[in-house]
Order: structure tokens, then C-alpha cells, then sequence
């Protein structure tokens, strides 16, 4: 009996993580944040163990080609610079494939970030490796972490995308501020509509 | 002359009737009870937006479900901004010619009514909603083809 309940637990084992390596689980708050090594706009690649005294990572998943992604530049910009010296730092990670949304190109992120002046690393998911990993689904989305690399808060930078000045809530500033006060974020996620990640099927 | 000044009266008029009339929402709960409460319709409820490229490739085969399909409705979302009814969403329903109704909800606080839809919609659209008897069957995807959407429909309504 007991060999029997063994196997039933190793088949249902191998079952789940069967199912598992297809489809990463995306993360929930508590799970710990992969690294990565992309290369941004400056040619450099970039991780986050590059930042040893940093207290926490701002990890935007952002593109070129997306009106919602494009309303939130500013905003993106301005975070970056302002938590920068608090010791948060912020990068984008442009998760779209080329060949289906050519807009969203590493030449053309180029463009877009000199154009806008990004004051951040804007990297390229090349290869699509990462964004599955993080669960990402559309752009903007947003996953912030605290040094560890421990998720606290996914969702929105807010709860306006049509107007910075009318703007009721800044869930990510808000979130941060929590982490820094050493609550918990509240809300912990939020949702908010964004341009699906372009990916082959 | 007066034939051709009549006639071009009749065709500004029938292009007039054609043009959508798009009523605009600024909640979910106002949009759900005034287009998708009637008990005896089977509602196919797809989100949208003139600015989302996988949207606007699927809308064809809303519009050949809507016409094809008596046993329900289409009813297209669009979260197009505020500000482009007129500039970009309007001019896209002639120019494209739709036939479903579309209205266009503002409410940019996602938060809120996104949950309403269905918990588990993450916010990237294309998206779709069935209702049929008060029961609600979401798709966070897209729809590669007629047949696929068809199928689809007809699994939960049939």
C-alpha cells in the first residue's frame, strides 16, 4: 500500500511538472525574481546583480509600439529618475518579438529612447527568455522587487493612462513607499488593460 | 441636375443611416446593465481597441459571427481613449463598415471593473465575454479564425 501511494505521488510529480515546463508559472507576490543579462539601448548588458547597493528593482515590461506603453513613457521616465537616488532602480524590458511587431525592434528602441531621452536601461527580451518567466502578459506591466529580488507588487503604474494629472491612485509609488516603511504594498496587484505580448504560438 | 443633386441627397442619407451610433460608457456596471442584460439573448461581448493590432484582426470574424450566428448577439467593447470617439474610432467603424454594436467604454480605473469581467483577466486584450442565462464564459485570447471563434461560441451556448 505504501508503494502504492508513493508511485500515485511520483506519477502526480512527474504530471504537474510535466505541465509545469511548458508554461512557466507566472509569479505571485512572495516568489523570487529571476535575473537576467540583457543588453539595452547603449549597447551594454545589464542585470541586477550589477547593483549590489540597490534597495529594490522596478522591473517595467514596456515596448515602442503600444499606445497604453506610449501614454506611460513620461511617467516611466520620471519614476526612474526619481527613485534612482532613493536607491530603487528601474529597467524596461521590451518583451515583444520583432519579426511580428517590427516597431518593437532593438534598432528602434534605439530611436525611442534617444527621441524620449530615457534616463533608464531599456533592454531587449531577446529571445523572449525572460517575460515568460515573470509572467508578464502585456506591456506596460509591472513587477516590483525589493533587494532580494522578492516580488511585492504586479500590476499598474497607476490608475489613469490617459492623464498623469488625474491620476487618484500611484499604486507602484505607493507600493514603494510601503516597502520603504517596511509594510506590505497595498494593494498588492492591480489590473489594467495593455497590448498583449507579441510572441510565435 | 436634378436628378444627380437628388441622388447624391439619397446617398449622404443612406450613409448618414449606415454610420454607428456609438453610446459611451464611463462604468462597466451602467455598460452591463443597459447592452448585456436581456435574459434571452446570448451576448458575445469582445473587448477591443482601434490601437491594438491583434484586435483588429480578429473583428472581421465577430462581424461573420454576428451575421452568421442568429442565436446571438455581438456586442464590441472598445477601449479606445476618450478623446478619439470622433478622430479614430468613429471613421474606423465606416470605413471598415461594422455591422455589430459597438459602444466605447472611458472608465481608465482597470482596477475596478476588470475584476468584474472576470477575475482572472490579466488586461490584455483582445478578450471576450459569453453570457447566456446569467452565466459568464471568458477568453483572455485571440481568435485565429472564424472556425475557431464558431466552435468556440457554440461549445458554451449550444
Amino acid at each position: 500500500m505504501k508503494k502504492l501511494a508513493s508511485l500515485l505521488v511520483l506519477t502526480a510529480v512527474f504530471v504537474v511538472s510535466g505541465f509545469a515546463t511548458d508554461v512557466p508559472t507566472p509569479y505571485k507576490i512572495g516568489d523570487k525574481a529571476t535575473d537576467f543579462r540583457l543588453k539595452s539601448v547603449d549597447g551594454k548588458m545589464y542585470s541586477m546583480a550589477d547593483y549590489k547597493d540597490a534597495k529594490g528593482f522596478i522591473v517595467v515590461f514596456t515596448c515602442n509600439h503600444c499606445p497604453f506603453a506610449v501614454k506611460y513613457e513620461d511617467r516611466i521616465n520620471d519614476l526612474s529618475k526619481k527613485y534612482k537616488s532613493k536607491g530603487y532602480i528601474l529597467l524596461a524590458i521590451n518583451p515583444n518579438d520583432p519579426a511580428l511587431e517590427p516597431t518593437d525592434s532593438y534598432e528602434l528602441m534605439k530611436v525611442r529612447a534617444k527621441e524620449k531621452g530615457f534616463a533608464f536601461p531599456y533592454l531587449f527580451d531577446d529571445g523572449q527568455k525572460i517575460y515568460p518567466q515573470y509572467g508578464a502578459t502585456k506591456t506596460p506591466h509591472v513587477f516590483l522587487l525589493d533587494k532580494n529580488q522578492i516580488v511585492k507588487y504586479i500590476g499598474a503604474i497607476d490608475d489613469n493612462v490617459d492623464s498623469a494629472a488625474d491620476v487618484k491612485e500611484k499604486y507602484l509609488e505607493n507600493a514603494i513607499a510601503a516597502l520603504e516603511s517596511g509594510r506590505t504594498p497595498s494593494p498588492e496587484t492591480t489590473k489594467a488593460i495593455g497590448c498583449s505580448i507579441k510572441a510565435k504560438k | 441636375m436634378k436628378y444627380i443633386l437628388c441622388f447624391s441627397f439619397l446617398f449622404l442619407l443612406s450613409n448618414t443611416i449606415q454610420a454607428q451610433n456609438v453610446a459611451v460608457f464611463d462604468n462597466y456596471s451602467s455598460l452591463k446593465k443597459e447592452i448585456l442584460s436581456d435574459k434571452n439573448t446570448i451576448y458575445v461581448v469582445n473587448f477591443w481597441a482601434t490601437w491594438c493590432g491583434p484586435c483588429v484582426k480578429e473583428l472581421p470574424r465577430f462581424e461573420q459571427l454576428n451575421s452568421e450566428n442568429k442565436n446571438i448577439k455581438v456586442v464590441l467593447v472598445s477601449l479606445d481613449f476618450k478623446n478619439t470617439l470622433e478622430s479614430k474610432l468613429k471613421p474606423f467603424l465606416k470605413k471598415k463598415n461594422i455591422k455589430s454594436e459597438v459602444v466605447l467604454l472611458t472608465d481608465t480605473d482597470y482596477n475596478s471593473w476588470l475584476p468584474q469581467v472576470d477575475k482572472e483577466w490579466s488586461g490584455s486584450i483582445p478578450a471576450t465575454l459569453i453570457i447566456k442565462n446569467g452565466q459568464q464564459f471568458f477568453a483572455e485570447k485571440i481568435f485565429s479564425s472564424y472556425t475557431e471563434l464558431n466552435q468556440y461560441v457554440n461549445k458554451f451556448t449550444n
